[in-house]
């Protein structure tokens, strides 16, 4: 019973920091940021020397786990910063239909590239060994990293909460995403709310590169793709462009699939992602804003 | 007495200005005729132009053409008209595509390969071109009953609605094994290596995507899209109206995975997913999503460019040294073209223009 819990916990966490990664930049820009999940893959291939050998070479994988997830994070952050100064930029003004679809195109040429260093095949990399430990608690046994993860998800959570609040930057990226014209109307610099947005959702990026690398083991340039459509849909579903709504999205999402893997009929599992997709829809039919709907983003008349 | 005036005007029309009322229909179809004419003659002509040559793997390029014309225009019947993105019609193509399959394996085997499949199915052979109608059909209802739950969406949420779809499919497919294979391929579905029943597909997608535009609920559609307030409060019921364009294009796309299916003899639920969804979006964005001349020309412009890179990826020989660009090369040009077309042009090489021979003024 712990057990399950403590699965949907960290799976729910992984759907959380994603989903809060593409609600960041939706409520500052109206941007459903497809590249995301390239991103995810994009910053822990950054570990590894281009080459095509199926065993990873290790580059700044090596380095110890105090300066190996600055790396990641900061890579991740850069990534996206490049993305938005070069491409999303000029899209300030597009509709959002024709946001969705540069972004898209974007994650493309993202995964491309990589393929074009690092082939399609999946590389089997050890990061963070010491994370595989099982440990004991309440007579559970449990995997260090899924404690790990959930320790780590509710810190960045708290941070960031601390940081919308109590900061300065955080005030204006928060009056931003309620009404960005006003905002910039009142003296908020847009380019640095947008560009700090996309940071921080490129170091949530690269926190769930980590995570999922060192819990699969493989490195494929498709991983980003499964959890940032789970975030998608934790974002729509929690209300777009709202941040708590993301995050308590995220934790129902994870929940839903472990609870769906351990009582589903054995037959029926393989196709769990399957029911999933299918209760999304159900749900957004009954509330097409979301359970947490932003101000700002109801559909006016 | 506003409020009455409309009943009263209705009343009033002497029947001779109904009965005219009808022609006014006929000349909208004739003043569009041109069009799907024009486009068709396009395709006849690159046809023919690939008969006379005779080359086999010429053919078989300009066979992929076709299919994505096929497949460009179902998407254009519901995203061009509707306005809404949809990332979820790669689906129905996928349905098609294992129901052509499905019908048409050699029975003996099929009762190996694909043994949960129902009794009159494994016994059944059909000659491709009723598994092609049949295949669209099943993709069609298969869209009326997903779209009768996702037309109640609008905009952001129904774009990621689609794209749960999309990956709803997707999973079903690579798991079902005794139905679908699995993610390992179905293979034996009888290739069709001459060009005609795909020319002939896609004219027929281009000719449906025409009368629907000039349908009723075509029009109605359009009207929804360009100002959706004003067409509710004129009547139009926009979520039956969108549903209808699903249904259509639903059916296009199931035809199109049919002809994918029968084009190269083999299909995976991957051949149906992310990269054929970013191929025909980005064919029917370059061209322009609000007319089908954009979609066709967008396919026939952008299958061109790919086959050079292609070519480009295999290696051009020059004076002994072979210049090979590394794979991928491909897809990032696809995609850093449609990044720089919908910063210049957003709504596409041709804008919402359509082909005609004669360019009338528009905007009357």
């Amino acid at each position: 019973m712990l057990q399950i819990l403590f699965d949907a916990l960290s799976l729910g966490s992984l759907y959380a920091l994603g989903a809060l990664g593409i609600a960041l930049i939706f409520g500052v820009m109206r941007l459903v940021n497809f590249a995301h999940g390239d991103v995810i893959a994009f910053s822990v291939f950054a570990l590894l020397w281009p080459s095509t050998d199926a065993l990873a070479i290790v580059f700044a994988g090596q380095l110890p786990w105090y300066l190996l997830i600055p790396f990641v994070l900061i890579v991740g952050a850069l990534l996206s910063v490049l993305c938005e100064i070069v491409v999303y930029r000029r899209f300030r003004h597009a509709s959002p239909a024709t946001m969705m679809i540069a972004s898209f195109a974007l994650g493309f040429v993202i995964r491309y590239f990589l393929l074009m260093l690092f082939t399609s095949r999946p590389k089997s990399i050890s990061l963070l060994p010491a994370l595989g430990q099982p440990v004991e608690i309440f007579g559970a046994r449990l995997p260090l990293l899924q404690l790990i993860t959930i320790v780590a998800t509710i810190c960045i959570l708290l941070a960031l909460t601390l940081f919308l609040r109590r900061t300065r930057f955080g005030l204006e990226m928060r009056a931003a995403a309620e009404n960005f014209s006003m905002a910039r109307m009142l003296g908020v610099r847009a380019n640095n709310v947008i560009m700090g947005a996309f940071a921080i959702s490129g170091a949530l990026a690269g926190a769930i590169a980590l995570i999922f690398g060192s819990q699969t083991g493989t490195l494929d340039i498709q991983m980003g793709a499964s959890v940032m459509l789970m975030a998608f849909i934790a974002t729509v579903i929690g209300g777009l462009g709202s941040l708590p709504g993301a995050v308590l999205a995220g934790f129902l999402l994870g929940a839903a699939s472990v609870v769906m893997q351990v009582f589903l009929p054995i037959d029926a599992r393989p196709f769990r992602d399957a029911f999933v997709y299918g209760a999304v829809i159900l749900v957004l039919l009954f509330s097409p804003q979301g359970l947490i709907s932003a101000r700002g983003t109801k559909e006016r008349v | 007495m506003t409020a009455a005036s409309p009943t009263m005007s209705a009343q009033a029309v002497p029947p001779s200005a109904v009965a005219e009322h009808k022609p006014a229909r006929f000349a909208l179809a004739r003043k569009t005729i041109m069009t799907p004419i024009l486009l068709s003659l396009l395709l006849v002509a690159i046809a023919v132009l690939t008969y006379l040559t005779g080359s086999r793997p010429f053919n078989q390029t300009v066979i992929d053409v076709f299919v994505r014309v096929t497949l460009v225009v179902g998407l254009y019947i519901f995203i061009g008209n509707s306005g809404v993105l949809s990332f979820g019609h790669i689906a129905f193509t996928c349905l098609g595509g294992y129901a052509a399959a499905w019908l048409t394996i050699n029975p003996i085997m099929k009762a190996s390969a694909l043994p949960g499949l129902p009794q009159f199915i494994l016994d059944l052979r059909l000659p491709y071109w009723q598994s092609a109608v049949i295949a669209a059909i099943f993709a069609g209802v298969a869209a009326l009953i997903l779209g009768k739950v996702l037309m109640r969406l609008s905009g952001i949420a129904a774009s990621i609605a689609t794209f749960a779809v999309l990956a709803m499919i997707n999973t079903i497919y690579a798991n079902w094994d005794s139905v679908t294979g699995g993610t390992s391929s179905v293979v034996g579905i009888p290739i069709i290596r001459t060009i005609w029943p795909y020319l002939i597909g896609a004219i027929i997608a281009i000719f449906l995507a025409w009368a629907h535009a000039i349908s009723r609920s075509g029009l109605a559609l359009r009207a929804a899209r360009d100002e959706p307030t004003a067409a509710a409060a004129s009547g139009v019921d926009i979520p039956r109206e969108r549903l209808v364009a699903f249904v259509v294009s639903g059916a296009v796309m199931g035809l199109g995975g049919a002809l994918t299916a029968h084009s190269v003899g083999v299909v995976t639920p991957d051949t149906f997913y992310l990269g054929l969804t970013f191929i025909t979006l980005s064919m029917l964005v370059v061209g322009g999503m609000g007319s089908l001349s954009g979609a066709v020309i967008g396919v026939v412009l952008l299958s061109a460019l790919i086959q050079i890179l292609r070519w480009m990826e295999a290696g051009i020989s020059i004076a002994e040294t072979t210049i090979a660009l590394p794979k991928g090369v491909q897809e990032i040009a696809l995609g850093v073209i449609m990044i720089v077309i919908l910063a210049l042009r957003p709504s596409g090489l041709l804008g919402n223009r359509e082909v005609t021979l004669f360019q009338r003024k528009r905007n009357r």
